[in-house]
């Protein structure tokens, strides 16, 4: 599903160049559960950024589907996150002042989707996270645990093929920590690709492949039988 | 139509074009009314700006049609021919009496002005004031002794009754016509005073007619007139005046038969009577020409003017109010920087991200637009109801409030919808 091929991503601060990505190519197969690791300033957020189509990479190849995501221009990379990809950030990042199914719906309105079918997928996506109870409250309402549950359900709302995850669990105490993985691992029962940025070691060890990172490398890249 | 179908088999329609811009508006008014207070207390400069611009266009039409009217009641395409020279400095106006050094100003000379092409009417006149008595009323006012034309070259009608006519104006019969003032003053309101006997000073008068109303023209009250032929004034009520002597006038009314005449006449008139007083070249004339129509359109360009003025100082107001918005909008965009980045990461395009912000911005002032309509034409409504002023709310009033506001948001939106819109939103994800 997804080929990347010597990617790299240099960044200009002063006088320095900062090579975030020094060339890496990888193949992610739909349906795959692969853990990012590595201490920080290692590139892999910034391979995430690129993945998600938040970023641009400075040269290398990436194929979404055989599409080239490093040709599309601004309102093709913003379609491409709209449907694409869900994104689940360590922060939450609900908006405030929406309640929990409007937060869900928000994807699906820059998607277009009729406003009848969006309010519907919300209440069936908050309901299979497990918040149906909480869809007209607002985020400050809710535990954390309960915030990154509606993020991910937000993540899902225009059916991804790719959900990329950078730290879900860093804002979570471990035993709500432990109920979004095994929602994590849930989803990708039913085939969602998992892409989950982390440097916790618990984190990575539920994912079937292991994808380690050090100064814009890929060090180490294990499949275990999981 | 690109469809999906989710994990669970439901299928989701995506719309092709994207968002709907009605959602861009619902984001928008959303923004809007998350903060009642601050919203409220942005648009104030523009509520300020539209209400002080109608305020001050009403308050400056109502003066301009105040003085049109004004004039406009002194007679239209009228030249007022008087003797004595012209004052220097000019524009000094109508000033009671004749300004003049003698007898300048002969009924022979009015007589001749009747020959010359593009007159109406003419009507030489000698006034003076007389007290009037009637019964037990006592009222005091001025007398105009003119020839019958005088109604035409004045704009005059009458109301009842009618005016003398040739014959009785040259046998010098001692008939007047009354204007509405004098009526209500000597005879009470709505009192019908033809036929009637009055002593215009000691001499008797049969009341033969009553003018209709003209109102004030902003020097005079025009109705304050008691209107008789000119030899029966000139021999037995204003006998001591200048006009007393020979034939001699106070003034000439000289109606053209439409604008265009007018000037052509004024200077026809100016002519006429260099010749037969005998005027050489170089030599200051002993008469002047006034031309009303000159005098309105020298009062209607000033009150022009004035209004112009008082709207362009509003203006600044407007402008003002729009840097107030263009302020809280940067400082929200500050503020939402991690939504922007958010909306972003989850499909906003940058295009959409410009939208709601500048969306926001005209909803903003098109709210203080409406509220300054409202408080502008309350405010001019309130002021000629209490302060006597007439203000007239121009028809432009409403387009005006609506399409000034929404061109303030947009040209003071954009600037702040723009940084919006050029986030990077990977670093507008991390902004804490």
């Amino acid at each position: 599903m997804i080929e990347i091929d010597r990617l790299t991503k240099t960044y200009v601060m002063g006088d320095e160049v900062i090579s975030a990505l020094a060339g890496v190519s990888l193949r992610i197969d739909r349906g795959e559960h692969v853990a990012i690791v590595g201490p920080s300033g290692s590139g892999k957020s910034t391979l995430m950024n690129v993945l998600g189509g938040l970023d641009r990479p400075t040269s290398g190849l990436y194929r979404f589907e055989s599409e080239p995501v490093e040709d599309f221009d601004d309102d093709q990379l913003a379609g491409f996150r709209n449907r694409r990809i869900g994104f689940v950030f360590q922060s939450f990042q609900l908006l405030p002042r929406l309640t929990a199914a409007q937060n869900v719906e928000l994807p699906m309105i820059y998607a277009g989707v009729d406003p009848a079918v969006r309010r519907e997928r919300a209440v069936e996506l908050l309901t299979r996270v497990g918040l149906e109870h909480r869809l007209n409250n607002r985020p400050t309402q809710m535990s954390g645990g309960q915030q990154q549950r509606v993020a991910i359900a937000r993540a899902l709302a225009n059916a991804p093929d790719l959900l990329l995850a950078d730290e879900p669990t860093g804002a979570l105490d471990t035993a709500t920590g432990q109920e979004v993985l095994a929602l994590f691992d849930e989803l990708n029962a039913q085939g969602l690709t998992l892409c989950i940025v982390t440097h916790d070691q618990e984190v990575a060890a539920r994912a079937r492949r292991r994808i380690a990172f050090r100064d814009g490398h890929v060090v180490q890249d294990d499949r275990n039988a999981g | 139509m690109l469809d999906k179908t989710s994990t669970k088999g439901q299928t989701l329609h995506f719309s092709t074009g994207g968002m709907s811009s009605l959602e861009l508006v619902r984001f928008a008014v959303g923004a809007i009314m998350a903060h009642p207070m601050r919203s409220a207390l942005t648009s104030l400069g523009v509520v300020i700006g539209v209400a002080a611009v109608i305020m001050m266009t009403s308050i400056g039409v109502g003066a301009q049609q105040r003085v049109e009217q004004a004039l406009s009641s002194l007679g239209t395409n009228m030249l007022v021919v008087r003797p004595g020279a012209p004052r220097s400095g000019g524009g000094g106006g109508f000033v009671r009496g004749a300004g003049g050094s003698g007898a300048s100003l002969t009924v022979d000379d009015a007589e001749a002005m009747r020959t010359l092409d593009g007159v109406a009417a003419i009507s030489p006149a000698i006034n003076g004031g007389a007290q009037l008595v009637y019964e037990g009323a006592n009222w005091s006012s001025r007398i105009e002794g003119v020839t019958p034309d005088y109604l035409v070259a004045r704009d005059l009608e009458i109301a009842s009754g009618q005016m003398f006519d040739e014959a009785a104006a040259e046998s010098g019969r001692k008939v007047a016509v009354l204007g509405q003032t004098v009526v209500t003053e000597l005879f009470g309101e709505g009192v019908d005073p033809v036929g009637q006997r009055i002593r215009v000073g000691p001499i008797p008068f049969q009341v033969i007619g009553v003018l209709a109303p003209k109102g004030q023209s902003g020097f005079q009250d025009q109705d304050d007139i008691v209107v008789i032929p000119l030899d029966a004034a000139r021999s037995r009520v204003i006998g001591r005046g200048p006009g007393a002597r020979g034939n001699s006038v106070n003034q000439v009314y000289v109606k053209a038969v439409d604008e265009d005449a007018l000037f052509q006449l004024e200077q026809d008139v100016a002519e006429l009577l260099r010749q037969r007083h005998r005027i050489q070249p170089g030599q200051d004339d002993d008469f002047n020409v006034q031309n009303l129509t000159s005098v309105q359109e020298a009062a209607q360009s000033s009150t022009q003017t004035f209004t112009i003025l008082l709207a362009a100082v509003a203006g600044v107001s407007l402008i003002v109010g729009g840097v107030g918005i263009m302020n809280i909008m940067l400082v929200s965009v500050t503020e939402r920087t991690r939504e922007i980045g958010l909306r972003m990461a989850i499909g906003a395009r940058r295009s959409d991200v410009l939208t709601q912000f500048a969306l926001e911005s005209v909803a903003l002032s098109l709210l203080g637009g409406l509220i300054g309509l409202t408080i502008g034409v309350g405010g001019a409504l309130l002021m000629s109801t209490l302060g006597d002023w007439p203000s007239v709310i121009p028809a432009w009033a409403a387009p005006l409030a609506i399409g000034f506001s929404s061109f303030v948001g947009v040209v003071f939106g954009a600037y702040p919808a723009w940084r919006a819109a050029q986030l990077d939103p990977i670093e507008a994800l991390r902004r804490e």
